[in-house]
Parts: structure tokens; sequence; C-alpha cells
């Protein structure tokens, strides 16, 4: 760490790993009411656990982004950020609205919730992901901007890297399309078509940008290789994700009231939207084989190569199991939609986020770059036992999508949705069992920051 | 990367690339726009007797999240059915959508997932199957492939 002010990071991460918790909580609920329909009805139905754990995934994601953004920008721009006490100060007022928005989904009615907030007002509630109250989606613009504007002055006034660019364009845009939120008509075509603007422009087009970003800063940091080489292959990333994804959004046009040719658009770029994901696993081999130092933060790396490799299996090939529009006819909004959801947050989103951690926590801590050897080696453990829960956790939903389209929407006697949840229970019990290892793993994960402390950084040969 | 491919190259690519798929984007959605009220049922948005009821039937529904576990037309949650044609699935029976939601026991049903018991008047669980009569009205190209949802 090479500038004080990078230490803001340290609360962004210690934040967004509590909400990470909660995600996985409240997941493990909504997991259970998937068999035992009646647990913990009425005090905690369904919709209220699932908000929790979208919202705080949503919430921690960005919390995340912000530290990411608050280590790295300063290192690039080779400056102290602008204004830290900002940074600080914005953390807490978004730590504060966020555990006050849960605390509304949990003590209140959503309805209580909605006429306490003034819903009415600027009616912005009650739609997929979009469930904040309004005031706290005004919050996040007042967070964000203030958020853009201390890390662009902080670019305007040092070195201009790439790196800084691209992931000021990713957050720049993450703002500008949430703005969509605001919009929200009584025509149910046209909210959802903008609906979309926030949800699939924001994970299938500006927020690669910021894994891009982020994932390049992370292997320029641990490889070394030649900066020229890496900003190239980061253009070219970003460049094929925004020409595919832009027009891609068309694979959520095929049956929502707009027009047939959506069916054409839609297929045809969201299916080379994998490209980008794909070169992204091939640059991040390509860069770690080509390395001109052995970094000693081993699970940094691990988690750099498991970002590469769990996106494009996420989103790529589980997004392409459903983007053609003959095939999404019988898997739209069923359980393929959730195991795709799951891998491809999971592998892009999460696993950046946990990258970034893992590279710059050691720091800021105190420690010179990397934690001590047995720290890493829980860290990987931790690793390891999340990203193969969520492999089996995908492949069950899977397995539970199939049968349901199946069943429910193919053949001579389809059989209703409530029935046919019944018959594929067994998977929906492997699946809860899977997230109780994923739990585990979490576990495993957070105590790496607890073990080792004293010991000291693991020695690396000099690189050939 | 061949050397003969460098970094302007691929950063023009970026951003020319961005620019004209961003503007065949927004090409594509005016044209939508143009074909918009021949597919989302306007002629019921429109008019002066269903639009207030399918406006408040759209704010219940977003008040009470019934997103959260449901579907409409594919999009929310997969705990609960589809409901963008539960009005066809119902036998086009506008009472039927009401009595179902009107008889939801407030402690759920043992064992079985359960929906809540909103306490909704007349008035409003009218506006609830109008606003769900409507959606069932919008052209989804066929969509879903049965009554089943
Ligand atoms: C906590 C989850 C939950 C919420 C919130 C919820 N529902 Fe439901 N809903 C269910 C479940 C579960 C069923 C299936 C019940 C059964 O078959 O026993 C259902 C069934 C229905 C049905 C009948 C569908 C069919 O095909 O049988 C209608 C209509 C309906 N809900 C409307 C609504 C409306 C309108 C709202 C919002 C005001 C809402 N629901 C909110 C869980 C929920
Ligand atoms: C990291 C990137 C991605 C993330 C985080 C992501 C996440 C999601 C999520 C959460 C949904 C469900 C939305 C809802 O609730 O309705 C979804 C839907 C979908 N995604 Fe992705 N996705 C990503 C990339 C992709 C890619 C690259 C493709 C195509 C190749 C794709 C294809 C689809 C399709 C077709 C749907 C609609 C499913 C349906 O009809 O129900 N996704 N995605
Ligand atoms: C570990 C155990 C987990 C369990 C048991 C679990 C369970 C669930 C359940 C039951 C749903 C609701 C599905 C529905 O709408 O019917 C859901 C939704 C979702 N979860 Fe998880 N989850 C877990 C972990 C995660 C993780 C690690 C992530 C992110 C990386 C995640 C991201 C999501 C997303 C994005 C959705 C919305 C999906 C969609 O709309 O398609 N979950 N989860
Ligand atoms: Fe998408």
């Amino acid at each position: 760490m090479k500038y004080k002010s990078q230490k803001v990071a340290r609360l962004y991460f210690i934040a967004a790993l509590v909400l990470f918790v909660a995600q996985i909580l409240f997941g493990l609920i909504m997991g259970l009411q998937y068999v035992m329909g009646d647990f913990l009805f009425p005090y905690m139905p369904f919709n209220v656990a699932r908000m929790v754990h979208t919202n705080a995934l949503i919430v921690w994601l960005l919390m995340a982004f912000m530290g990411a953004a608050y280590y790295l920008v300063p290192e690039e721009a080779e400056t102290e950020l602008a204004m830290p006490w900002l940074a600080t100060l914005m953390f807490w007022i978004f730590f504060l609205a966020a555990g006050a928005t849960v605390a509304g989904y949990l003590l209140l009615s959503y309805s209580d919730l909605a006429k306490l907030t003034m819903n009415d007002m600027l009616p912005t509630m009650g739609r997929e992901f979009l469930e904040q109250p309004t005031i706290t989606k005004l919050g996040i613009v007042v967070v964000a901007l203030a958020f853009l504007l201390n890390i662009g002055l902080t670019i305007l006034k040092g070195r201009k890297t790439v790196i800084n660019l691209v992931l000021l364009m990713g957050l720049t845009g993450l703002a500008v399309f949430f703005l969509f939120s605001f919009y929200n008509p009584t025509n149910v075509v046209l909210d959802k078509y903008y609906w979309w603007w926030v949800v699939h422009l924001w994970v299938e087009g500006v927020w690669e940008l910021i894994l891009g970003a982020i994932l390049a800063f992370v292997l320029i940091k641990t490889t070394g290789v030649d900066r020229e080489v890496i900003e190239k292959w980061l253009y070219i990333i970003i460049a094929m994700t925004l020409i595919t994804g832009i027009i891609g959004t068309g694979h959520h046009y095929y049956w929502i009231g707009t027009p047939e040719y959506w069916q054409w658009w839609g297929s045809i770029f969201s299916a080379m939207e994998p490209i980008p994901f794909f070169m992204m696993t091939v640059f991040a081999f390509n860069m770690v084989n080509k390395r001109r130092r052995n970094h000693p933060n081993k699970a940094a790396m691990l988690w750099a190569l498991g970002t590469a490799v769990m996106a494009f299996l996420g989103a790529g090939v589980w997004g392409f199991l459903h983007t053609l529009a003959p095939v999404n006819y019988y898997t739209h909004g069923s359980q393929i939609t959730a195991a795709h959801g799951h891998m491809a947050f999971y592998g892009a989103y999460v696993m950046i986020s946990l990258t970034i951690i893992s590279y710059a926590m050691p720091m800021l801590m105190g420690r010179t770059a990397a934690n001590s050897n047995r720290s890493q080696v829980r860290e990987m453990w931790g690793f390891w036992l999340m990203t193969i829960s969520i492999v089996f956790i995908t492949l069950f939903l899977t397995g539970a999508g199939v049968l349901q389209a199946f069943l429910q929407r193919m053949g001579e006697n389809p059989t209703p949705f409530m029935v046919v949840q019944d018959k594929i229970a067994l998977f929906y019990w492997l699946r809860e069992i899977t997230g109780v290892v994923f739990l585990i793993g979490l576990i495993v994960y957070l105590s790496s920051f607890f073990v080792g402390r004293n010991e000291p950084e693991p020695e690396v040969a000099v690189a050939e | 990367m061949a050397q003969a491919f460098t970094k302007t190259m691929a950063r023009n690519i970026f951003y020319g690339g961005t620019l004209f798929f961003f503007l065949l984007f927004l090409a594509l959605t005016f044209d939508s726009h143009g074909q918009f009220p021949s597919r989302d049922n306007r002629a019921a948005l429109e008019s002066p007797d269903l639009g207030p009821k399918i406006a408040l039937g759209k704010k219940l529904w977003e008040e009470n999240d019934c997103i959260g576990c449901h579907t409409l037309l594919g999009e929310g949650a997969y705990f609960a059915p589809e409901l963008g044609n539960v009005y066809k699935r119902f036998g086009e029976s506008k009472e039927a959508i009401m009595g179902f939601i009107k008889s939801r026991p407030k402690d759920g049903v043992p064992g079985r997932r359960s929906m809540p018991q909103f306490n909704f008047t007349d008035e409003e669980l009218d506006a609830l199957a109008e606003f769900l009569k409507y959606v069932s009205g919008i052209n989804t190209s066929h969509w879903p492939p049965n009554v089943n949802g």
C-alpha cells in the first residue's frame, strides 16, 4: 500500500463480507422454504427472505466495487485520494441506509414499509431487485455521485491509466443506468423494457468493465507482465462485451410484449456474449504463464484465475444454454434461470470481489504483500469449498429446471406448477445441503483472516 | 496477440463499437415504441373505466411484493405460479382470482408453500384482478407454452 488514503477500502471490504454472510443465511432460509413451505410462515414469508438475499448481494458487491476503487485508483493514479473524509462519510451513510432498509424489510410488512417511506410520491418499489424504498434509492444515487466525484477528481489530478479510465467508465455507467429504476409506468411492457436497462445493462454491460479493470489490476500486480500488453487485452475484452452485450439485451425481449424481431437480435447478439468471458479466461491464464515474478500472495492468484474460469462457466456457458429464443421459450423464468443466476453472479462478481479483497487486505492490515502461509492455505480451502458448492448448486438447479420445463411446459399432458414443484423436491433438498457446505466454506474463508497473523509472509523464489 | 495489432486499435474498436451498437440499440428501442401500441393491451390502460383500476392494481401488486414469490411474464421469483396468464388459467374469471387471494389462511397451509393473507378490501381485490386480466391481454408471442405457465 503506497498511499495512506487507500486505507478507507478496508471499511468497505469488511462491511461487504458482513453482508455476504447475511446473504447466505437468508439464502438458506429460502432454500428450506422451498421444501418445507410453511417454514417461518407467516413471520418471514419467502418474498421477504428473497429481498434480503438479493439486495444484500447487490449492496455488498457495490461495497466491494467501491472499496476496490478506493484501493486501486490512488495506486494507479499515483496520488492520494482527493477527499478521503468523503469516502469515510459516504461509507457510514451507505452502511446505515442498507442496515435500516434491511431492518424495514424484516420488521415491517412490505406494504407498511411502502407507506412509511411514502412510495406514493414516486413509486419505485416492488420490482425484482429494485425492492428498496424510493428514499433508499435516492440515497444510493447520492452515495454514487459523491463516490464518482471523489474517484474522478483523484484520477484527474494523477497519472491517467487505462485501468483507471475503464473502471471509471464502468462505475459511471453503473450510476447512470441505475437512474432507470426511477422510471415505473403502469404499462407493464414499458416497465419491463426499461427495468432491464438496469439489470441486464449492469451485469452484461458496465459491470463487466469494472470486472475487467479489477482483474487487469490484480494481474499486473501479481504477474509483473508489461502494462501495455494487459491494457490491450482489457480494451479488446470490454469492446467485445459492449458490442455483444448492448444488443444482447434483446434476450430479455422475447416474451414480454416486445416486437418479435427481438428474437433474432437477442439470440444472435447474446449468443456472442460468451466471447468476452472466454477471452478473459485466456487472458488470465496467459498472463500468469508469462509472469515475470512470483508473487507471495498465492491465494489472490487463485481467486483471479478462479474468476476467469467461473465467470466463463456461469455467464458464458450457462448463459448460452438458455439464451436462444427457441430454448428460452421453455426455460424462461424457470429453475434454469436461477441456476444461471447463481453461477454467473458468483463466478463473475462475487469472485472478482474476493479477488481484490484477497489481494488488498494483507496490505490494508499492515503487511508487506501477503498473509502467512497458514492463512493462505485456509483461504484456499474456503475458495474450493465455496466454488465447488456453487457448481453443485448450479447442477442441482439445472436438473430441477430441466424436469420443470419438461413436466410443466412440454408433452401431451403438462402438469401444474405446484405439482411439478413437489415432484422435483429431491433436487431442492440437494441444493439446500450443498448450500450448508457453502456456508461452511464461507466460515472457513472468514476464519483465514484470523489465523497466522503473527507468522511471516511466505518466501518466494525470484522468477526465472 | 500479434504486434501489428496495437493498443490504439483495440481502444478505437472499443469506442467505435460501443457507440455504434448503442445507437443501433436506441434505434431498435425507438422502433419498438412504435409497435408497442399494437401489442401491449393499451386499450385496457386507456379505457376511462378500467385504466384507474389497473393502475391501482399495479400499485397493490408492487406494494405487496407479489413479484417476490411469483413470476409475471416469466420474470420474478420461481417459488409460486406464473401469474401473467392466471386469468386464462382460472377460466377467464376475475371472481376466481379474487376468491383465491381472499381465501388464503392467515397462518398458511401446513407443510405447503403458502401465500400470505393480505386483507384486501373488495375494491382492492377487484383492482388486482383487473391488473392480472390486463397483463393476460398482452401479446407475448405465445408464451407461456401452455396454461400451466
Ligand atoms: C410469500 C409468497 C407469496 C406472495 C408474496 C404472494 N403469493 Fe400468490 N401464491 C403463493 C403461493 C405459494 C401460491 C400457490 C398456492 C397453492 O397452490 O396452494 C400462490 C398462488 C397465487 C394465485 C393462484 C395461482 C394459481 O395458478 O393457482 C394467485 C392469483 C396469486 N397467488 C396472487 C398473488 C398476488 C396478487 C400477490 C400479491 C398481492 C401474491 N400472490 C403474493 C405465494 C405468494
Ligand atoms: C456475469 C454476468 C451475468 C450475470 C451476473 C447474469 C445474471 C442473470 C440473472 C440474475 C438472471 C435472472 C434475471 C431475472 O431474475 O429475471 C439472468 C437471466 C438471463 N441471463 Fe444472465 N447473467 C450474466 C450473463 C449472461 C450471459 C453472458 C448470457 C448469455 C449468453 C446470459 C443469458 C441470460 C438469459 C437468456 C436470461 C433470461 C432467463 C429467463 O428467460 O428467465 N446471461 N442472468
Ligand atoms: C449458499 C446457499 C444459497 C442458497 C440456498 C440460495 C438460495 C436461493 C433461492 C431459494 C433463491 C430464490 C429463487 C426463486 O426466486 O425462487 C435465490 C435467488 C438468488 N440468489 Fe441465491 N442462494 C445461495 C447462494 C447464493 C450466492 C452465493 C449468490 C451469489 C453469488 C446468490 C445469488 C442469487 C441471485 C442473483 C438470486 C436471484 C435469482 C434469479 O432471480 O434468477 N445466491 N437464491
Ligand atoms: Fe441478460
